[in-house]
């Protein structure tokens, strides 16, 4: 299912592989018309996703087929061992978690993880963790620390679940203490919001020392749609609740809230895995050597006033 | 000009700034006792007849705690801007005037220095009145710095919370005042200072999922609503009917997440105390270590 302004750019791509079945079958040749139709294809897939609204690219983000933490666990790493469970209470599948390898680094990576289908997601909880998930990375911040590895947390949540559950189970009290643990760590520690950055359920995996987002992805406060329901009382407004967020990529950039925009491919990382993927790959490698030379106290010190020094006030009159 | 200005901003607490019913007299909605207003207020916004706790005003709770004479305040040198040109019914910088207008101050929160029970504090009290008691980023700014001094002038951090959770027109930094504040905590961590949460009705989303919870020691008020997400969240999530007292303080007491329910009469006695034993390590530890340097001499 393509999004509502992909249509365009499938109903042009249909038009193209016609007329190939059509030359080949008839043993004509075509080519200059359909290298044209392919230039003119380019040129509508650059012109779309270089002027997607603010609320087209909550929908890119949320697409089918992009790339879940999953996806970079094994396609971005070798040797993924996952390693389970929170020890109290159980083990969460909305957060993966275990040791792998980066290049040649060996890292604990955390990531939350949505369904690649239906199935999948039901088993996910849809990306949204319980309190267990989060003393699941708790514990993995703890074995970074004690084994001096790198932390990667891939983010990609709607959110923290609302649930009975959870919030009996301290949902509040954890995330929380997840994001005094994670500022806390004295590795390197990289956040990459590859999808949806679900408020305080992101946040508490989102500590880091540097912290990326892919292109098409968001970070919000509060969903466009649970925006929307509050401020105009009509959950049907999320695009303009999504607009007045200012939630993409470049918004967040400019406001500090992320370090550095991952580029991704001309139509949407969902449309190309596998450069998504090395793309994001390129960017982790980099980010860590960069942060290796800087000792134990450095990087949370940095980590610190990296966070301290985010709002935005003036002198009151 | 500027003392009238002054006059206006400290006017005396006006009735809508707590959640009582209105008039002279009013019917307690927890008992349906009649109660004279002025008993309600003498009491600490307390019923009377049943102890129901009602919101209290910014000012009464630091009456409430501070011993008289003794709070200096530290907050109201900065205010809010608009960082994302934010519009929903009203523009937010005009939200945000009416709000400074109707409650006097630049933002939903005092903080400052003061005595409890003779022992030095930081005190930090959000206003709910003030667009929810919403954390933006002047609120994670105040908190951040009544830590930080309070670290600095060894003074043990008081919070009492109430909030429907991070300021949605700011944004993602909202969002990251939760991390702010968490961070800004750390200065006393260090040097072994006590802070301690009191969490009013209401605290919830991202005000509860950051400093509020991270209380070395967290009290409650009775009856308070305390959470992650709403009940209608997650009502709406879930499809069910919600527990009795679901997210209220006795149910989380129940739960493990509190350490105690503490009525508002009995919470400035129960801070000094509390306050008192956590220090009293950090002041026997300094004692010997004046012995010993005392008898190294």
């Amino acid at each position: 299912m393509p999004l509502p302004f992909e249509k365009p750019i499938e109903d042009l791509e249909i038009k193209i592989e016609e007329m190939r079945a059509y030359a080949g079958e008839q043993g004509i040749d075509l080519s200059d018309e359909i290298t044209l139709l392919e230039q003119r294809l380019e040129r509508l897939r650059r012109d779309t996703f270089d002027n997607l609204t603010r609320w087209q690219r909550v929908q890119v983000a949320r697409a089918a087929g992009r790339p879940t933490a999953m996806d970079y666990l094994q396609g971005a790493f070798d040797g993924f061992t996952e390693l389970h469970g929170d020890r109290t209470l159980g083990d969460d599948p909305a957060i993966v978690a275990g040791l792998a390898r980066l290049g040649e680094r060996s890292v604990v990576v955390i990531g939350q993880q949505k369904g690649r289908d239906t199935k999948e997601n039901i088993h996910r909880n849809f990306g949204m963790a319980h309190p267990s998930g989060y003393r699941k990375a708790m514990r993995m911040f703890d074995l970074a620390d004690k084994f001096g590895l790198p932390v990667i947390t891939p983010i990609d949540t709607p959110g923290a679940y609302p649930g009975i559950a959870a919030e009996e189970q301290g949902q509040a009290w954890v995330i929380a203490e997840s994001i005094r643990r994670m500022s806390r760590l004295q590795v390197p520690a990289i956040s990459v919001v590859i999808g949806e950055g679900g408020s305080g359920g992101a946040l508490a995996v989102g500590v880091a020392n540097r912290v990326l987002i892919l292109e098409n992805a968001i970070y919000s406060v509060i969903s466009p749609e649970s925006c929307a329901a509050i401020l105009w009382r009509d959950a049907a407004e999320a695009e303009k609740a999504a607009e007045a967020l200012k939630l993409t990529a470049y918004d967040l950039l400019e406001l500090g809230v992320v370090d550095r925009v991952i580029d991704e491919p001309v139509g949407g990382a969902h449309k190309d895995r596998e450069e998504t993927i090395r793309r994001v790959r390129e960017a982790m490698l980099a980010e860590v050597a960069s942060l290796m030379p800087l000792d134990r106290q450095a990087l949370e010190a940095q980590r610190r006033e990296r966070f301290r020094a985010l709002g935005r006030f003036r002198d009151a009159a | 000009m500027a003392l009238e200005r002054w006059f206006r901003r400290n006017r005396p607490t006006r009735k809508e700034d707590d959640n009582a019913p209105a008039g002279l007299w009013l019917k307690c909605e927890a008992c349906s006792a009649q109660i004279y207003r002025k008993d309600l207020v003498a009491n600490a916004y307390v019923c009377p007849e049943c102890g129901h706790h009602y919101r209290m005003p910014v000012e009464a709770r630091i009456e409430l705690l501070a011993d008289a004479g003794s709070f200096e305040p530290w907050s109201g040198g900065i205010q809010a801007e608009d960082p994302l040109g934010f519009v929903d019914t009203q523009p937010y910088p005009e939200r945000l005037e009416k709000n400074r207008q109707k409650h006097g101050r630049p933002d939903a929160i005092v903080t400052g220095g003061a005595t409890l029970d003779g022992e030095a504090i930081g005190l930090v009290v959000m206003d709910f009145q003030f667009l929810g008691g919403s954390m933006g980023s002047v609120v994670g700014e105040e908190i951040a710095r009544a830590a930080e001094r309070s670290a600095q002038e060894g003074r043990a951090l008081v919070a009492v919370t109430a909030s429907g959770g991070a300021r949605m027109q700011e944004g993602a930094l909202s969002l990251m005042q939760m991390a702010k504040t968490t961070v800004a905590l750390e200065l006393l961590a260090e040097r072994g200072l006590p802070f301690v949460s009191v969490l009013t009705d209401p605290t919830t989303g991202g005000v509860t999922a950051s400093f509020a919870t991270l209380g070395d020691v967290i009290y409650a008020e009775p009856g308070a609503l305390i959470s992650f997400a709403g009940p209608r969240v997650i009502q709406q999530t879930i499809k069910q009917d919600l527990p009795e007292g679901f997210q209220r303080s006795e149910f989380l007491l129940e739960k493990g997440m509190l350490d105690d329910v503490v009525s508002r009469k009995a919470l400035k006695e129960r801070l000094a105390v509390t306050i008192r034993l956590l220090r009293a390590g950090s002041v026997a530890r300094e004692r010997e270590k004046g012995v010993g340097r005392a008898a190294a001499l």
